[in-house]
């Protein structure tokens, strides 16, 4: 097992991928406790499906680098739903399953109707659940992952005492001054970003449990913010880990094997919290 | 010249008209209470006077040296609160946010003001504890100690006493009453007649008929002395 694993890392494709992972995943976890805390965690599910809808218009139309409209189409939609959400929450809960659904859809059409590729369920597979395995991802997109993401958490630790204060109470930041509209603006292109780029590792289907799990694992164990922060993003970054090297030692789909990871790591951390309570 | 001075101010959401014809002045040193039905707009009002709505007509003049960041919000408990991981500590520093500007770290000053606040709200001890396993009074000092890092000038609160029990909510009466004598100026929404009586300086009575005035004016008005009735309390 040891000399697959050396055999693998001897390569640098696959040390990039790793490195790409694991920012992806602390970057997302980063993010997913003010997504989870604000009450906004579909906002991910229907981004990605947005992610997806882009990346099919960008294959038709054959870019070389998709990011470059996938990104942008991502963010406006951030805004906008974050926008529509904060208004009327029932309308825009609604807003984000039509769109999701709609992309979805418009997405799987393109991709069909004007393929290239002889394998079409395949390239639709890869899409939506990642890879089969890193090992496919482009020296070209493990550099633009590996840029956006230490992009997203540089921003985040500079930030850090702002989001906390818009997420804990929006209209006391309003009120004494700050420019709390500003801050949700930039979180919604943040998570805009992550998803774009966590689309090559774990699919445009499973990004959403790479947003949301480690956080609600880290708040059945801690009480402060810092702390459920901190071990969030550890936690995520442990499962990310582990779920790449299984997946490369097992064969499994790496998206999925990093998911479960993350719903292991969630029903070991209830277990505690339930025995901590307990006891 | 007074600190908030308001004038016809007519409130609402989306064009409602909720209600309208509102004329009053606050002071330093005032300790003014919002009182009025359900319904009748007192914390639209309260929003509208924190800039976190717009009012449909009317004129709010901000003066004698005050900004309009300045002022301190106690906000009701909303639904995101209950179940967030926070310390105190985490909460009562966020609230040197309003003087921060584009700053992103807390200063060796700043910490201390935070340090001050919560000594003085008698919560020093729950530095460490977390926000949602305090009881409801606690909760209410963590967040007192908060508007007092964001300001010492005017404070606004929005029934800081719903759902205390009577101890808890004359202890923070008494401690509100203290800010107030320290020359902070209060604003106070509450359903809470009697505590008004006691010890507001000032009665904004919303409603159908708008009254504004010194407590000893209110008792004797037809507003005051028909709330009045209808609470029956005895007013010192």
């Amino acid at each position: 097992m040891m000399d697959k694993l050396t055999l693998f890392f001897s390569y640098s494709f696959v040390r990039y991928a790793f490195i790409v992972g694991i920012l992806i995943a602390l970057s997302a976890s980063l993010l997913g406790v003010t997504l989870v805390l604000k009450r906004f965690s579909y906002i991910g599910d229907g981004l990605s499906h947005v992610a997806f809808g882009a990346m099919a218009v960008a294959s038709v139309l054959k870019l070389t680098n998709q990011t470059l409209l996938i990104l942008p189409v991502t963010v406006i939609c951030a805004v906008l739903l974050l926008k529509n959400g904060q208004k009327a929450m029932i309308k825009g809960d609604a807003a984000i399953a039509m769109l999701s659904v709609g992309a979805l859809a418009f997405g799987y059409l393109l991709m069909n109707v004007f393929t290239t590729s002889a394998n079409v369920s395949g390239d639709v597979c890869s899409t939506l659940f990642g890879s089969m395995s890193i090992l496919t991802l482009t020296k070209n997109e493990v550099i633009i992952c590996a840029i956006l993401s230490v992009i997203v958490v540089v921003m985040f630790i500079f930030l850090y005492n702002k989001i906390f204060a818009v997420t804990f109470d929006e209209d006391f930041s309003k009120a004494t001054g700050v420019n709390a509209d500003g801050y949700n603006l930039l979180i919604a292109i943040m998570i805009a970003v992550i998803i774009v780029v966590s689309m090559n590792l774990v699919g445009s289907l499973l990004i959403s449990a790479l947003v949301i799990f480690p956080a609600i694992s880290a708040m059945r164990l801690f009480k402060s913010f810092l702390g459920v922060t901190v071990f969030a993003a550890v936690l995520s970054v442990v499962c990310a880990f582990s779920g790449m090297i299984f997946s490369v030692l097992a064969g499994t789909p790496v998206g999925s094997t990093i998911v479960i990871a993350d719903v292991c790591a969630f029903a070991i951390t209830s277990l505690i919290a339930a025995i901590k309570g307990g006891a | 010249m007074a600190l908030i001075s308001i004038k016809d101010l007519t409130l609402g959401y989306d064009r409602m008209v909720v209600a309208d014809g509102i004329s009053f002045e606050v002071n330093k040193g005032d300790y003014l209470c919002i009182v009025g039905e359900n319904g009748s707009g007192k914390s639209t009002l309260m929003k509208t006077l924190l800039h976190l709505q717009d009012s449909l007509g009317g004129k709010i003049t901000i003066g004698d040296g005050l900004k309009a960041n300045e002022i301190g919000y106690l906000p009701q408990q909303t639904v995101v609160q209950r179940d967030f991981p926070a310390s105190v500590w985490e909460i009562v520093l966020s609230g040197c946010q309003s003087h921060m500007g584009a700053r992103f770290f807390y200063t060796k000053e700043e910490k201390k003001i935070a340090l001050e606040n919560m000594e003085h709200m008698g919560i020093l001890g729950f530095k460490k504890r977390c926000y949602r396993e305090l009881s409801g009074g606690q909760q209410q000092r963590v967040l007192l100690a908060r508007a007092l890092c964001a300001t010492r000038k005017v404070l606004l609160l929005d029934e800081p006493v719903s759902g205390l029990d009577p101890k808890v909510t004359a202890e923070m009466y008494e401690l509100i009453k203290e800010l107030n004598d320290s020359g902070i100026t209060i604003i106070m929404i509450s359903h809470d007649i009697h505590a008004a009586a006691k010890y507001a300086s000032h009665v904004l009575h919303i409603g159908k008929e708008v009254f504004f005035g010194t407590k000893e004016e209110y008792v004797n008005s037809e507003e005051g002395k028909f709330f009045l009735s209808k609470e029956g309390g005895d007013w010192a």
